[in-house]
């Protein structure tokens, strides 16, 4: 059994079909990288595999487990399930280590006595140990990206979502967090990220899946989507990122 | 006449307990309900949205002299109920206050983006968690100003409740005035009392702000 399981997904925003009966497996352990112009559905699908949009129809499964908006068990299974956003949402009026700790302590996930340590070993995962003691604004961009990382890391998620997250970012800011989503891989995390980061699906991602117009248009594995696209959309796609 | 004495300063003081009831009066009773105003504002129910702006109007459309002779004077002949004078002053205070701090609360809610109730919400934390812990603080850094001055308003409107035969600060001011006709005097007396109340009002808001916010 896959990991995720949508099936035949359709959404509409008003009179706007934005999913037109997307299907997709993710396995355990895959990273996937969903790419696709904006508009193609990329975003809202993550944010329903996520339960916060419901689907019209079809069905979304995630360990089994079918997600919608009001599912009786959602705060655990968001608890499970990480998604980091392009503009980071850190809380402002909390230090570093409280934005890691908060959840997992108001959740129960640990007790007071073990929540620095906690911070501090995520943080040092993101390699960001030294700001433990910051606030968010004194950040830059990649290091907030960085903590938000590390804040969905604290709640030991077994799967991790990731919706554009390089895309608020300046250029030489985009590495640093891109390094950080590397080595999640090689630990082994399961992996859905929407971005336009060309050359890190390539090089990380086990599987593209390229969107268009509302539903998965072409999947497969990086060097062969890249180097002979199926479809014309994908091609000029593709020509169009370079 | 006679000339203004230590007595006219100490029932100046006295007068001063009626302005302080009045304020922890409206406060005690104005602060949840205009949390539950502000909350109903920001519903994700559109009738209980509209019935909480409703409310906010009508109160502020309404002048405070307006709310405390309607129940003072009006209640006894629209609804046949004799109300005391204290309950009639801390009812009209009470809504004024909730109208007003329900707006301005629900305002610093709505500052708040969006994004961090969703951040919240998906890390697994609860309605009211997210609420408490994320929107709340936020919120209040943002509504702090404004709530002291609306606070700074109504100390100063408490003024109004003499007409009901309350002799607060204002009201003892006007009775030693004519005792000792020396309103200059008296009265810059009174407008000091007031300032001195006020004063440490605004400085410890400063303070709360800055702590609220010790990024900055």
């Amino acid at each position: 059994m896959a990991l995720v399981e949508i099936r035949d997904v359709h959404k509409k925003f008003g009179r706007v079909d934005v999913l037109k009966g997307v299907s997709l497996d993710v396995e355990e352990g895959e990273i996937v990288t969903i790419i696709g112009r904006s508009g193609s559905g990329k975003s809202t699908l993550l944010r329903c595999i996520n339960a916060l949009e419901s689907v019209d129809a079809g069905e979304i499964r995630v360990e089994g487990q079918k997600v919608y908006a009001g599912m009786p068990d959602l705060k655990k299974f968001r608890q499970h399930v990480g998604i980091v956003f392009q503009a980071f949402n850190l809380f402002p009026h909390l230090k570093v280590e409280r934005n890691i700790t908060l959840a997992p302590l108001l959740t129960g996930r640990i007790d007071k006595a073990k929540a620095r340590a906690l911070a501090l070993d995520v943080l040092t995962r993101v390699g960001l140990a030294d700001k433990i003691d910051a606030w968010p604004e004194q950040l830059s961009g990649g290091q907030q990206q960085r903590v938000a990382i590390a804040r969905c890391l604290a709640m030991a998620p077994h799967l991790m979502l990731f919706d554009e997250v390089t895309s608020a970012l300046d250029p030489e800011l985009v590495g640093e967090v891109l390094k950080v989503m590397e080595a999640m891989a090689k630990q082994g995390m399961t992996m859905i990220l929407v971005t336009h980061e060309m050359g890190f699906a390539r090089n990380v991602a086990d599987r593209i899946v390229f969107m268009h117009q509302g539903r998965v248009w072409e999947q497969g594995p990086p060097a062969k989507l890249f180097a002979n696209p199926e479809t014309s959309e994908l091609a000029s796609f593709i020509a169009s990122a370079k | 006449m006679r000339s203004f004495s230590l007595i006219d300063l100490v029932s100046l003081f006295a007068a001063l307990r009626w302005t302080v009831v009045l304020v922890v009066l409206a406060l005690a009773f104005g602060a949840p309900l205009a949390l539950g105003l502000a909350m109903g504002r920001i519903s994700r129910f559109a009738g209980l949205r509209w019935a909480m702006a409703g409310i906010i109007q009508v109160v502020q459309s309404v002048p405070l002299l307006g709310l405390l002779f309607f129940f003072y004077f009006g209640m006894p002949v629209f609804l046949g109920i004799h109300v005391p004078a204290l309950v009639a002053v801390t009812v009209a205070y009470t809504l004024y206050t909730a109208a007003f701090l329900g707006e301005i609360w629900r305002g610093g809610l709505e500052a708040v983006k969006l994004a961090q109730w969703e951040a919240g919400s998906c890390l697994g934390l609860s309605l009211w968690q997210q609420f408490r812990h994320i929107i709340a603080p936020q919120a209040l850094r943002l509504s702090l100003p404004p709530t002291v001055g609306f606070l700074v308003q109504l100390i100063k409107g408490t003024s109004l409740a003499s007409i009901l035969g309350f002799v607060e600060l204002a009201r003892a001011g006007q009775v030693v005035s004519a005792a000792t006709f020396q309103p200059l005097l008296t009265y810059a007396l009174v407008a000091a009392i007031y300032f001195a109340l006020c004063l440490p009002l605004t400085l410890w808001s400063r303070s709360l702000e800055a702590r609220l916010d010790g990024s900055r």
